[in-house]
């Protein structure tokens, strides 16, 4: 009986949502709604539970380290956000944390220029290697913007537009396949968990 | 001075980080550690704001009486029922805050990317109507690709999984590898503008 009703419930929110394909509707609103009260709802037990006691009521009521308390008075500022005084205190728990920025100048160098560079100067033994280096270096030259894509360097820009043309398609086809594989998910549950039409 | 000593913390900290990325030592790690932990005790009150936030506007909203002003209090209940089944029955499977992300969140969430299948395909038809040469290859490298990863496609012909391979191996990571340089140079750019204050539109705002 329970899991019935939970079935009913699922299918029943499932098919609120679908129902914007028809058109927007007061099911497809209530649905929306929910959605967004129920999955904040569901991070704030979480962040008690996993963020909260651990790295703050546990280490200043518990083990007594309370230097914590200064991050949590940090933390705290934030609230300060929405006085129109004192707005400019919710700063410092903004600064304090992206703080983090600088490691992102070695790490972004490192891991999405360096190490692609490396792996586009290996040996060009055969035409996918020379595919991949030509379609590397056309694609950078179309994005190096301080000269205009004319003449030779035009038409070499224009080869790298059509690397980027199969590069999209590529990542569309991806993109399309992830989704449709939700949909057969659901599609499964609706027929096959629900009205149990296939198996 | 409310701009001022902001900058002067995240110019600090920040080119500790750079140089903590470079001195693999015991005092390097241990100023990581401690700038986590800091980090991670001040992330539950950034959630408070949020949900504050989320209160506010949607309590305006209800009090102003605004047009569909009711699917405020179905959004704002939602929230408060599934925090409380949190806090009281707990977060195990089996409790009845559980059941919510199984039978109410999951298939919602779910459904709503599913949906996006339909609004894909259709700004895909849009978009696609093959009117140049390069549209034409867009189009086919992504027929090939969506053929490729299902049995249909290797039914119709077996080089169809063959030149999809070949078109995400290939063509696919050259442009990949290109588009992730430029992304890494304009991190790299984004994050110096940031710790040299040049840019400032994340302090916000005001004084």
């Amino acid at each position: 009986m329970f899991e019935t009703v939970s079935k009913i419930v699922a299918a029943f929110l499932t098919l609120s949502i679908f129902s914007f394909l028809y058109k927007d509707n007061p099911f497809y609103k209530f649905a929306e709604a929910l959605l967004v009260g129920v999955s904040m709802g569901y991070a704030i037990p979480l962040v008690y539970e996993n963020v909260f006691l651990p790295y703050v009521y546990t280490p200043i009521f518990l083990s007594h380290k309370f230097i914590i308390i200064i991050p949590a008075i940090l933390g705290s500022l934030y609230m300060f956000r929405f006085s129109k005084n004192l707005g400019w205190l919710a700063r410092y728990p903004i600064v304090f944390g992206m703080g983090i920025v600088g490691m992102g100048v070695p790490m972004s160098i490192h891991s999405s220029v360096l190490v692609q560079m490396r792996s586009a100067m290996l040996p060009i033994d055969g035409i996918n290697t020379a595919l991949i280096f030509i379609g590397t270096v056309t694609i950078l030259l179309y994005f190096f913007f301080s000269k205009a894509h004319k003449g030779i360097y035009g038409k070499f820009t224009n080869v790298g537009v059509w690397f980027m043309m199969i590069g999209f398609g590529a990542s569309f086809g991806y993109t399309v396949m992830a989704r449709v594989s939700l949909l057969i998910g659901r599609i499964q549950f609706l027929l096959g968990d629900c009205l149990g039409l296939i198996k | 001075m409310k701009r001022q000593i902001p900058l002067i913390i995240i110019m600090t900290l920040g080119f500790m980080f750079v140089a903590h990325s470079f001195i693999p030592h015991k005092i390097s790690a241990d100023f990581f550690d401690w700038f986590q932990d800091w980090v991670k005790a001040i992330s539950p009150f950034a959630v408070s704001l949020g949900v504050i936030s989320l209160f506010m506007v949607n309590g305006t909203k209800i009090s102003r009486k605004v047009p569909n002003w009711q699917y405020s209090v179905i959004t704002l209940a939602g929230l408060v029922f599934t925090a409380l089944a949190g806090f009281i029955w707990g977060t195990q499977s089996g409790t009845p805050y559980m059941w919510l992300f199984e039978n109410v969140q999951m298939p919602m969430s779910a459904t709503m990317f599913a949906l996006l299948a339909f609004y894909i395909a259709s700004a895909a038809y849009k978009a696609f109507r093959a009117r140049s040469a390069q549209a034409t290859v867009l189009l086919l490298a992504a027929i090939i690709v969506m053929l490729g990863q299902v049995p249909l496609g290797a039914m119709i012909s077996k080089w169809i999984p063959e030149t999809s391979k070949w078109i995400l191996n290939v063509p696919n990571l050259a442009a990949k590898r290109a588009i992730m340089i430029g992304v890494g140079l304009g991190m790299t750019a984004t994050s110096l503008k940031i710790l040299l204050g040049i840019e400032r539109t994340y302090l916000g705002g005001g004084d």
